[in-house]
């Protein structure tokens, strides 16, 4: 392990602007762009919503999101830092199993966790009722519908964005850094606090960052828990006083927040750079827990494990057969699941070669050009999936009715709209939205590898491209594949987006699980979810095996 | 009419024979199709839709989302757009769009015979499929019909703490509370949900979910659409929760719609006016109201067995164009009236 300070460089870096910078700059002007037609609703005068906003409940909004980020973030942390501790440095029954299994909840849609949630325990739901049957009628939970639920719900559905970056990175740690820290005199406990936390503090802070991302950016979990925030705001705005203008330019609060997070994670990442120097050392000797301690340790992995999973996933379960005996089953699946399937890799695809082109674009020039670059493409993933498709879609017809009337008049037959509607404009808003997990992926990966090896290849002969080709990628494969699998995940479960931008006649599980649950038949729904799930557990299965490699 | 359309639908599927048989006549001539955009779950569509290419012989393709994004790509889309007739829940949705200039007036006679002038645009850019009252929910075990009466009565100090409602956001609530505005004016209708909230009313999204709560007894009255009492009530008759028509003696129970209407820049005007014909036929008007539970909007038309038993009902005669005139308002007032 070497700790190098962020300003390194042997020579060998070209002075001016390279081919690198113009790329990675490129990159990002193509996908600012919907963020941009967002921002420009501004430009258009504020109607009285905002005055309306202002004397009613702006502050509060303002307030709750504040209190919803620290929640997730808090409890993200907590939930996945702890678990991915357990793992890695104790033994206890049932910890090889488990440590793989904890990733589960990712192929689980939120909005499908929080229905499952919600049905289970308030007042009507079986808990409550057998509760009272057996406690009197006076016996009631906690409402599930408040400030901890929503918690409580989204730490359960975010967490693994944590316990993933944070297992990796306190496997790769090595047992000298903690042996020396125990040697000079440190407890367990020291050491943890002021040497594994601390080293392990980048990934920690990645995994946090996204999990709050996600949380700004979602509508589904608080709509369906009754808790008001910035983002339902946007669609009770546009959906209740028809202003899209209007929601849009409250998404560009949003926008505030999500820069707001990005800039709190760079600062806390601090000057230093962490990077891997001694590979063939295992972790630090395990604890060994026994007892109560070993008891413990199972409980809390398989209690998250039960309520993040299971549990949901066992309701769908319940409502598929239920579903499956009345036969309301969707038709033709094997054509859903190709589509979905195909969106989802070209998206994991694409979105990973412009995760790998800017990370280590910033790698090579660390200019405030490149890093802002890297930012703004991050911004989307703040974004929610429908305002982002609006973003996508106004210039994408403002092309069409530019281009096609001309390419008509040359062809001399109509051709309708090329763009609006069009396979890519969907890649294109997936890639806005999910380029910030791949892109903390892939960063967080290349940063471990030690710029020594730049430097070697560089001294040998390899041109930037080369060296990236024969030794980074080899060296950042794990990484590399987290965030194939992890964008690929992603795109499987959106649903505004797609809705909103599909080619027509082109139909994913996500559309048709909304076909149902639109009309709140969440029964006849379970089917697709599941095999939703069911699918988004391959990818998923493929990362445990990637990162448990030793 | 019947044999009209019949006369109509053999020509149709000519057409088709035709152009299976030459593509390049198809391509050229006129197709027998008609793209419907809606932000309505096909569910309860399917039947109805069927029915219509086999009688027409016009093949329907339908593309669904959410009102509003579908409204923003239908607008994008501009002139271009693929989209013959726009389909919504709520009769905001269909203002709105009317008001955007994205639906074209349509003179049809037999539409206007079809459904009754309150649950049409008066401008004839879209009309009513069908009706969904939003009414008084009651626990059978706990409250007696006689208890009821008015929407305003909810307000009763008598219902604190027994109270469900789902969140003023929703669109079904923010349509309740815009004809309320329109009928009685803002004041009056603050009033009222100062009332409820008050009651402080148990917050819960998803009608189904809010009958869930009433039937467990966590509330003893609530507002729901009824067609989500009818398919509780399919799957398990025992349920104890009861509809109870509001306003019966005043004003009449809140309707509102899922509607159609063409858009303007329709490629198929012809086929897709055929369309909102049929659907507002009473043979299609039943299969609507047989799927779904919901009360058919042409009153030739008889409902589902399963609620006749709710019987008839007198329903708010106000145009249901209020529904997105006063639906800013709507929202405005229950902020300022912190119903959440």
């Amino acid at each position: 392990m070497t700790i190098v300070p962020a300003g390194r460089g042997l020579a060998l870096r070209p002075a001016g602007p390279s081919l690198w910078t113009w790329l990675a700059v490129s990159i990002a002007v193509v996908l600012a762009v919907p963020i941009a037609a967002v921002v420009s609703s501004l430009a258009a005068p504020a109607g009285d919503v905002w005055l309306h906003l202002w004397r009613t409940q702006l502050l509060e909004l303002v307030g709750q999101t504040l209190l919803l980020l620290a929640g997730v973030g808090a409890g993200t942390l907590v939930v996945g830092g702890g678990l991915a501790w357990l793992v890695v440095h104790h033994r206890f029954p049932g910890r090889g199993a488990l440590e793989w299994a904890l990733i589960l909840p990712l192929a689980v849609p939120a909005y499908v966790i929080g229905f499952a949630f919600i049905g289970l325990f308030e007042y009507a739901g079986p808990l409550q009722v057998e509760m009272r049957r057996w406690l009197g009628p006076g016996a009631r939970l906690p409402e599930i519908r408040s400030y901890a639920g929503v918690v409580v719900m989204m730490t359960l559905v975010f967490y693994p964005y944590v316990y993933l970056l944070a297992r990796v990175a306190f496997r790769e740690q090595g047992a000298a850094s903690v042996e020396t820290a125990r040697m000079l005199g440190r407890s367990r406990a020291g050491a943890f606090m002021r040497v594994t936390v601390p080293l392990a503090r980048p990934a920690l802070v990645a995994g946090v960052a996204l999990a709050m991302m996600e949380a700004l950016a979602d509508f589904g979990t608080v709509a369906s828990f009754g808790y008001r925030t910035l983002t339902e705001a946007i669609y009770r705005v546009w959906y209740g006083m028809f202003d899209r203008i209007a929601a849009t330019q409250l998404a560009s609060v949003l926008l505030l927040f999500a820069a707001g997070l990005l800039l709190l994670e760079r600062r806390s990442r601090g000057r230093a750079r962490f990077t891997q120097g001694d590979r063939r050392r295992p972790v630090a000797e395990p604890v060994r827990l026994a007892g109560w301690r070993a008891a413990a340790a199972t409980g809390i992995c398989v209690g998250v494990l039960g309520l993040a999973f299971l549990l949901p996933v066992g309701q769908l379960a319940w409502w598929a057969i239920t579903a499956i005996r009345a036969r309301h089953v969707a038709p033709d699946f094997a054509a859903l699941l190709w589509s979905t399937c195909a969106l989802a890799g070209v998206t994991a695809a694409v979105a990973s070669v412009l995760a790998v082109l800017l990370a280590y674009a910033g790698r090579l020039h660390g200019t405030a050009t490149v890093r802002v670059a890297a930012q703004l493409v991050s911004m989307g993933y703040a974004l929610p999936g429908a305002v982002i498709a609006v973003g996508v879609l106004l210039p994408l017809s403002w092309a069409d009715h530019a281009l096609v009337p001309s390419l008509e008049r040359v062809l001399g037959r109509p051709l309708g709209l090329l763009l609006t509607g069009s396979a890519a404009g969907l890649v294109l808003a997936y890639v806005v939205r999910f380029l910030a997990v791949g892109l903390q992926t892939v960063d967080a990966s290349l940063g471990k590898i030690p710029p020594s090896l730049d430097d070697a290849a560089r001294v040998l002969g390899a041109r930037a491209g080369s060296a990236l080709r024969r030794v980074h990628l080899p060296l950042m494969r794990g990484g590399l594949l987290t965030a194939v699998a992890l964008v690929f995940v992603e795109t499987m479960k959106e649903m505004p987006a797609t809705l909103l931008l599909r080619p027509f006649g082109l139909n994913t599980l996500a559309v048709e699980i909304w076909e149902r649950t639109a009309e709140s038949m969440w029964q006849e729904a379970a089917v697709p979810a599941l095999t939703l799930v069911a699918v988004g557990l391959l990818p998923v299965v493929l990362l445990i095996r990637l990162t448990s490699r030793k | 009419m019947a044999r009209r359309q019949t006369r109509r639908g053999g020509a149709r599927i000519l057409a088709v024979a035709l152009g299976l048989a030459a593509p390049g006549l198809a391509a050229t001539g006129e197709s027998a199709e008609v793209m419907v955009y809606s932000a309505r779950a096909h569910y309860g569509q399917e039947p109805a839709m069927e029915a219509f290419t086999k009688k027409t012989g016009i093949v329907v393709k339908s593309f669904g989302g959410d009102a509003g994004p579908l409204f923003e790509r239908l607008k994008a889309e501009g002139d271009k757009t693929p989209a013959d007739v726009l389909i919504s829940v709520d009769a905001g949705n269909l203002w709105n769009a009317a008001r955007a200039g994205l639906l074209g007036k349509v003179d049809s006679p037999e539409i206007q015979a079809n459904v009754p002038a309150h649950l049409r645009d008066p401008e004839s850019r879209w009309v009513g499929l069908t009706v969904r009252a939003r009414t008084i929910m009651y626990n059978t075990k706990k409250v007696k019909p006689e208890e009821l009466s008015t929407y305003e009565a909810l307000g009763d100090p008598k219902w604190k703490g027994r109270l469900c409602l789902r969140s003023s956001t929703h669109i079904y609530n923010q349509s309740l509370l815009a004809t309320m505005i329109k009928r009685y004016g803002e004041p009056k209708a603050e009033t009222m949900v100062k009332g409820w909230v008050a009651n402080n009313p148990t917050l819960i999204q998803g009608d189904t979910k809010i009958l869930e709560a009433v039937a467990a007894g966590q509330c003893d009255v609530a507002l729901t659409n009824t067609y989500y009492l009818g398919r509780i009530l399919a799957k398990d008759a025992a349920f104890p929760v009861a509809a109870f028509w509001a306003n019966q003696q005043t004003t009449g129970t809140h309707v509102n719609i899922s509607g159609a209407g063409v858009t303007t820049h329709a490629k198929n005007r012809g086929e897709a006016i055929k369309l909102i014909e049929f659907l507002t036929s009473p043979e299609a008007q039943q299969m609507f109201a047989d799927s779904n539970f919901e009360y058919p909007a042409n009153p030739q038309a008889g409902v589902n067995s399963l609620i006749a038993g709710w019987g008839k009902f007198k329903q708010d005669d106000t145009n249901i164009a209020a529904a997105g005139e006063f639906q800013a308002a709507a929202t405005k007032l229950a902020d300022r009236a912190g119903y959440k």
